[in-house]
């Protein structure tokens, strides 16, 4: 369920369109932002609240990658494979990563802290190869500094 | 060298709106509030401008259709999703001179007589995204955005609307649908946005940097803004260079620039004393190039002239270290993950060339897959519904092309079992792949697969 915050932010947003389900993709963003995915709850209360039928709200959401149904990770890191990172080591880089971790893509750290996922360019390739934590920005990586990156992240 | 996108984006404290004007920001607003909103799209037109988000449409042209159109309300969007592998311009000016958009959005709402514009900024921006949300609400606070603005009596309101992790929303119909709330799948056209874009209204659709040239076209005039570039390509461009080079890094330059000149003077030439190999000039949909091509000039007719395209004017540079199997797959892989799933040749055909790059990869491959990958190009070109499945061919094509030996010496020696190949090779996710499989590595069957 949606907190009173989130709802009266979807309304808001809603506000901005000529039609409220143009507020959906804003919604399911806020959604996430709340619970860190947006559960079959959260879909139905948004599709409630800006008059769009369930399975069209189900239907797009599936349909866009940043958007997740499962719980992840307190922190989630999106490490870019797409060629200008790939050209600078980015599969090594992602193998370093995944055995610091210790868990495969898209499953959660033992401790709840991390989960990962690879993601295509990032638009960061002039500072590649690159990575997201959240809404953080890291880049020119090596093994090094994401071990150090790693320990910010509580 | 004459900068009009990039000028601002290392002032001290340019993300706020007064020094922001005290270097120029929204100079060009009383200049085109000045002149019948006719007249400013006249002046783009002379001006020579055309698209920078890829397809190089005159923007003066498309202003016209869409102020033509007798229907309202109007929409003007802002297409910030830059996805194509390779390109970061946008981000730049987003990040470090949103100002600079949002005037050029101004002007161009004005000369299409739309009230209403939005940005439609990629999920993958979420430093843009704080920065624009904060540049809107300081403009509106100055009277630049809302009703009456600097009492001239034009509207003009404009809002953020985050993607979710999507390529195929950076193509102008996917955008218009994803922005009304649903499955970023391509429209057909005609109608053009011009005419029927969102909810049915005329829409004009701009890319960044497309809008930011505005501002500049306005203050120095159409007539010294044409001088800049090359003819048939005026202005300046943002060339983003990654890869192999000393110096990645965003550069604005005239059009017309060379390949030598964009990555020898400014990116600092090949990194670790390498020789390059290849280069992929306008983001990954364009064909690749080889050394060979080292002087051409970046404009939109040389490079076509090339067999290539300006694209989104993103240099990926590669070096004689770069495995072209490897690049291409992870092109690929790029592609199949992406395809929107609406038309069977890309759904299906992006998900089949994966696979065989990916058992090319492992050691797999057979002696046909080389025309096995030619043939599903073939199966593919002109059948798709949209320019991504059409553009996911380029670099298969242009690789075999220019680097087919690299290719059979792979199948030959079955792999290389190299590092950077490991991640590639267990293959496709794609959910449908399971029941559709690529064909086997006797091309006898791909002939029975004819679509
Ligand atoms: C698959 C695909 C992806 C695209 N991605 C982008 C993009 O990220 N940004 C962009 O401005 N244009 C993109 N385009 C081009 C748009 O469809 C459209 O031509 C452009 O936004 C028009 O603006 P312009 O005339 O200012 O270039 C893409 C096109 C295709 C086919
Ligand atoms: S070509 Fe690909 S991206 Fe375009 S409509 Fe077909 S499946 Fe979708
Ligand atoms: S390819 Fe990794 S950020 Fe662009």
């Amino acid at each position: 369920m949606l907190n009173d915050e989130a709802r009266e932010r979807i309304r808001l947003a809603a506000l901005r369109y000529p039609e409220p389900r143009a507020a959906l993709l804003p919604a399911l963003h806020i959604a996430q932002k709340e619970a860190g995915y947006v559960s079959e709850d959260a879909m139905r209360f948004i599709a409630g609240q800006l008059n769009v039928p369930e399975s069209e709200v189900f239907g797009t959401a599936t349909f866009y990658s940043l958007i997740r149904r499962s719980s992840s990770g307190r922190h989630v890191i999106s490490i870019c494979h797409n060629l200008p990172c790939t050209l600078l080591g980015a599969e090594p880089l992602i193998g370093h990563l995944k055995s610091r971790l210790g868990v495969d893509e898209g499953e959660v750290t033992p401790d709840g802290r991390f989960s990962y996922q690879r993601i295509e360019c990032i638009g960061r390739c002039d500072g590649a190869p690159a990575m997201l934590v959240d809404d953080d920005y890291h880049g020119d990586l090596t093994p090094e500094k994401i071990d150090g990156i790693l320990e910010k992240y509580a | 060298m004459e900068q009009l996108l990039l000028k601002r984006i290392n002032v001290p404290g340019g993300l706020d709106i007064d020094i922001a004007m005290a270097h120029g920001a929204y100079g060009a607003l009383r200049i085109s509030f000045g002149m019948r909103p006719v007249d400013v799209i006249d002046e783009v037109k002379r001006s020579g401008l055309r698209g920078r988000g890829g397809a190089g449409f005159p923007t003066g042209v498309k202003w016209g259709f869409a102020a033509m159109d007798p229907k309202m309300p109007k929409y003007l969007i802002c297409n910030a999703d830059e996805g194509e592998p390779g390109t970061f311009k946008d981000r730049i000016i987003l990040e470090r001179d949103p100002h600079l958009l949002i005037e050029g959005m101004i002007i161009a709402g004005y000369a299409i007589g739309a009230e209403r514009g939005y940005i439609y900024l990629r999920g993958e921006y979420p430093a843009a995204a704080d920065i624009l949300e904060r540049a809107i609400t300081q403009a509106y606070e100055k009277g630049l955005l809302g009703n009456n603005i600097i009492g001239s009596g034009v509207t003009f309101d404009l809002s953020l609307h985050r993607g979710a992790g999507a390529y195929i929303c950076g193509e102008e119909t996917s955008l218009i649908e994803s922005l009304e709330g649903k499955r970023g799948q391509p429209r057909i056209r005609p109608p053009f946005p011009a005419n029927a874009g969102a909810w049915g209204k005329p829409t004009v659709v701009n890319n960044v940097e497309t809008l930011a040239n505005v501002p500049g076209i306005m203050a120095l005039g159409s007539e010294a803004y044409s001088k800049l570039g090359v003819e048939g390509s005026t202005g300046t461009k943002i060339f983003c260079v990654s890869g192999a080079v000393n110096r990645p890094g965003a550069y604005e330059l005239p059009l017309g620039t060379t390949l030598r000149e964009i990555i020898y003077t400014h990116a600092g030439g090949i990194r670790g004393g390498g020789k390059l190999k290849a280069v992929i000039p306008g983001g990954a949909s364009t064909p690749m190039l080889t050394a060979e091509h080292i002087d051409v000039k970046m404009d939109y007719s040389s490079l076509l002239s090339t067999g290539s395209m300006l694209g989104s004017g993103a240099v990926i540079v590669m070096d004689d270290s770069t495995c072209m199997v490897h690049a291409t797959a992870v092109i690929i892989r790029f592609f199949e993950h992406e395809s929107c799933g609406k038309c069977t040749p890309c759904r299906e055909g992006t998900g089949w060339l994966h696979q065989i790059y990916s058992r090319m990869l492992r050691g797999e491959g057979g002696e046909s897959d080389i025309d096995v990958l030619l043939g599903i190009c073939r199966k593919m070109k002109g059948k798709c519904f949209c320019p991504l499945g059409e553009g996911a061919i380029q670099p298969v094509l242009s690789s075999i092309k220019y680097f087919r030996e690299e290719y059979e010496r792979c199948i030959r020696e079955r792999g290389c079992g190299g590092e950077q190949c490991k991640g590639m090779m267990q293959g496709s996710k794609h959910h449908m792949t399971n029941k559709f499989q690529a064909p086997s590595t006797k091309s006898q069957t791909l002939r029975t697969l004819d679509f």
